[in-house]
């Protein structure tokens, strides 16, 4: 074993037990498993949403013991009822919008992180549709960011153009229905901390407008009399998912929080406020899902973090601010699993890659992501 | 250009002192990787605005490079070696840009997964390093003093509790003429142990008072910079074209004047404060991210025998480009969320602390202003205890100084 891998597994080893103390979870490797009794479970139409916790949050501000304050309602309410695993690997480039576009291709994309360019490998919604021969409005994308708006397409030449996500831009959204920058809204509209001089401009408000009122079903005037009682621009996604929800139902949803990642403005206090609302926000997201009859009994929610930030003790970086060390706990994360036929209360403590996410999932919705470099994870699917 | 076909004329653009110091270690410097001469060039180059500590450092590198045998030198340099780099950053100028070729070395690195390799021959240079230059052991044991919590009334949450285990936790502190004593003790250490950049005074906002003999950097003495510094941001990026790797270079090219500051000023520390400014993130804007910044940049670079920090009140948050705006008006402060930002700062303050030379004999001590609690850390202060017994700060640090 590699020093890297030792610390990378003493990272999960110290979840585990603390998951263990906590919320009373059992080690996975303890169980077995009949595979007619996961199938018996599976049900048809299955849908899955993916939560990436984002953007950046380490394990001392979440699952560690001296996390769990700010972490309360998933250590309460999802962990007890999902499979976590301890030890997932981000080996890729540790960048928000290129990290996200791995996670959705399950291929390690080198792209730049700061350009609006499209992932080159496939993604899990252009196997998906292609496979399964989806409508587009079957595969959604929340994006926090205008430079998200290229995550839900790739460049590759057998699949791309035409088979990929519809991906929603709540802030570009709220920008148009607004017309112009408002100071009751200006508070939803922060984007982009790592870089905050530059926001990539999306041109076009009539096709969001479309999107609001036609999709979404929402008036312009009720979107933005909601909008003045959310508090960021996570709850305004998440505002925006449940509607997406609501309205079209799709299959295939994932939803990119950002919060968090002010940190990289240095204030320790906001880095954790945005930890704790996130971890509200997908406790309500499993809520939503439980309580509409579309999503309710068919529904797996994954919940992880693209990757985690620069520890404490190395001195390359500055602890919680940024992800620019490369170290173990940049890119060690977690994994919540939840769902009908994926075991309760129960943690995995082996390494899991950060590219087995789409495979994963095709594994679960019944598609094959051909080119992606991951591995199902056995233990969900 | 590659490393071995440097000549003195080369360097024709860096200034006088760092000059001389190239040319004096010209022969090492040609053959070195390229992987690893661009990182040292970037320290070389602001040579002249160095802290004396810096400079002896830097000195001492170049010298052991240089007696160096030849097959000791290719073992020392083996990992930067096998780092492939691409034709277009070897043709890059990394004579006279060295910091901005580290940055497109470092996207390099991600994208080519070969960052784990260049922190496994850094580290492992390091380690060489370390072992064979001794270190320069502090003339006394070094003293680090974080006050936090300016403005906050009340507070009941737990605060240092990162620092607790390695000290003693007192819970009944007599705050009167707290900050005047603190203050006075580092302007004593700084008479009794004169150097220059020695002792050193840091405020997130308005000084407590102001001694010559110390270093003093404050965010509220540095506002004029800031609106310049912001107002020069918002009309470059403004301009077609304009994107995040080219205003860092420009950021690199400031200098203290272009900014406001005064040509009177001290080169060295107003050079200091500019790069706070221009390299640092949130510095701009939050007055905690400044003074956390600030107190890392001063304990790595100057390597100070006694440091004092005082956090103050940051503004509270707002969107960004209402934050980053020149025109942005005093808005309201976030005492409390500064509070939990100082007490992760005043962790992180002993932590680079501990990094420094001598760390087994430095003290540290992080106080509440105003109010009744602090923690102290010292070679004879054991470690994780609880003290409720009244003590005024003269006593405390009677502990660990």
């Amino acid at each position: 074993m590699q020093p890297w891998d030792e610390i990378a597994h003493a990272i999960g080893r110290t979840r585990r037990e603390f998951l263990r103390d906590a919320a009373g979870v059992t080690l996975g490797s303890t169980l077995l498993r009949s595979p007619f009794a996961r199938a018996a479970a599976s049900p048809k139409k299955k849908k899955v949403v993916v939560i990436t916790f984002g953007g950046g949050a380490r394990d001392q501000e979440t699952f560690a013991p001296e996390g769990q304050e700010n972490v309360p309602n998933m250590l309460r309410e999802l962990i007890p009822r999902a499979t976590f695993f301890t030890q997932v690997i981000n080996r890729g480039i540790l960048g928000h919008y290129v990290a996200t576009a791995s996670l959705a291709t399950g291929a390690y994309e080198t792209i730049n992180n700061f350009a609006a360019l499209p992932p080159e490998n496939p993604t899990v919604f252009e196997y998906y549709r292609k496979e399964l021969k989806r409508p587009s409005s079957d595969t959604w994308v929340v994006a926090p960011s205008n430079g998200f708006n290229h995550i839900g397409e790739s460049s590759s030449r057998s699949f791309g153009p035409g088979l990929g996500a519809r991906v929603i831009l709540p802030k570009h959204l709220l920008t148009a229905a607004i017309s112009n920058r408002h100071a009751d809204y200006a508070h939803l509209l922060r984007d982009n901390y790592e870089t905050p001089y530059f926001t990539p401009e999306l041109s076009g408000s009539d096709f969001e407008l479309e999107q609001l009122e036609q999709l979404l079903k929402l008036s312009v005037d009720d979107f933005k009399m909601h909008a003045r009682t959310l508090s960021s621009p996570d709850e305004l996604s998440a505002y925006i998912t449940k509607q997406l929800m609501r309205q079209v139902a799709p299959s295939l949803l994932c939803i990119t929080m950002h919060d968090i990642d002010i940190a990289h403005a240095g204030t320790y206090s906001l880095y954790v406020e945005g930890i704790r609302r996130t971890d509200r926000l997908c406790a309500e997201m499993w809520k939503t899902i439980e309580s509409d009859p579309e999503y309710a009994g068919k529904t797996t929610l994954l919940i992880l973090p693209d990757f985690g930030r620069d520890a404490d003790n190395d001195a390359g970086g500055n602890g919680f601010q940024h992800h620019r060390t490369g170290d173990a706990l940049s890119r060690t994360t977690w994994l919540i699993a939840m769902g009908p036929g994926i075991r309760e209360g129960v943690v995995y403590d082996r390494a899991v890659d950060a590219l087995d996410l789409v495979p994963t999932i095709g594994s679960m919705m019944a598609f094959t992501a051909s080119l992606s470099k991951g591995k199902p994870i056995t233990e969900i699917v | 250009m590659l490393p071995n076909d440097l000549k003195p004329e080369t360097f024709r653009s860096y200034p006088p002192e760092a000059k001389s110091l190239v040319i004096e270690n010209l022969a090492v410097l040609r053959e070195l990787p390229l992987s690893f001469e661009s990182g040292l060039l970037r320290e070389v180059i602001e040579f002249d605005y160095k802290f004396p500590a810096e400079r002896r450092a830097l000195e001492r590198e170049l010298q052991n490079l240089s007696h160096l045998a030849p097959g000791e030198k290719t073992r020392w340099m083996q990992g930067f070696s096998t780092i492939s780099l691409s034709p277009k950053l070897e043709h890059f100028d990394w004579v006279n840009s060295p910091a901005q070729f580290t940055e497109q070395l470092s996207a390099h690195l991600w994208t080519t997964h070969q960052l784990d390799a260049f922190r496994l021959a850094a580290n492992t240079y390091g380690d060489q390093l370390r072992a064979a230059v001794p270190v320069e052991v502090p003339a006394v044991p070094r003293l680090g003093i974080t006050v936090i919590g300016e403005g906050v009334q009340s507070y009941s949450g737990p605060l240092f509790r990162k620092l607790r285990p390695y000290g003693a936790h007192f819970s009944n502190v007599l705050p009167d003429d707290g900050l005047p004593t603190l203050l006075a003790t580092v302007v004593s250490r700084a008479k009794q142990h004169n150097a220059p950049y020695a002792h050193w005074y840091i405020d997130g906002g308005e000084a407590a008072g102001h001694d010559p003999s110390l270093a003093f950097v404050s965010y509220a003495a540095l506002e004029s910079v800031r609106v310049a510094l912001l107002g020069k941001i918002h009309t470059e990026t403004q301009k077609p074209g304009m994107g995040p790797e080219m205003l860092r270079t420009l950021m690199a090219q400031l200098r203290p004047t272009d900014l406001g500051m005064k040509e009177a000023g001290s080169q060295v520390l107003d050079r200091f404060q500019l790069k706070l400014l221009t390299e640092g993130s949130g510095t701009q804007i939050f007055s905690t991210s400044f003074t956390q910044w600030a107190a890392r940049e001063a304990l790595r670079r100057a390597e100070p025998l006694t440091l004092l920090v005082r956090f103050a009140p940051r503004q509270r948050q707002k969107p960004m480009d209402e934050l980053l705006s020149p025109q942005a008006v005093q808005s309201e402060l976030d005492p409390l969320g500064s509070l939990i930002d100082a007490d992760m700062g005043a962790y992180y303050n002993w932590l680079n602390q501990q990094r420094l030379p001598g760390a087994e004999n430095a003290a540290f001590l992080a106080w509440f202003e105003g109010h009744n609690e602090a923690v102290v850390i010292g070679p004879t202060v054991p470690h994780a205890t609880e003290s409720a017994n009244p003590i005024n700060m003269k006593q405390l640090l009677s502990w660990i100084v």
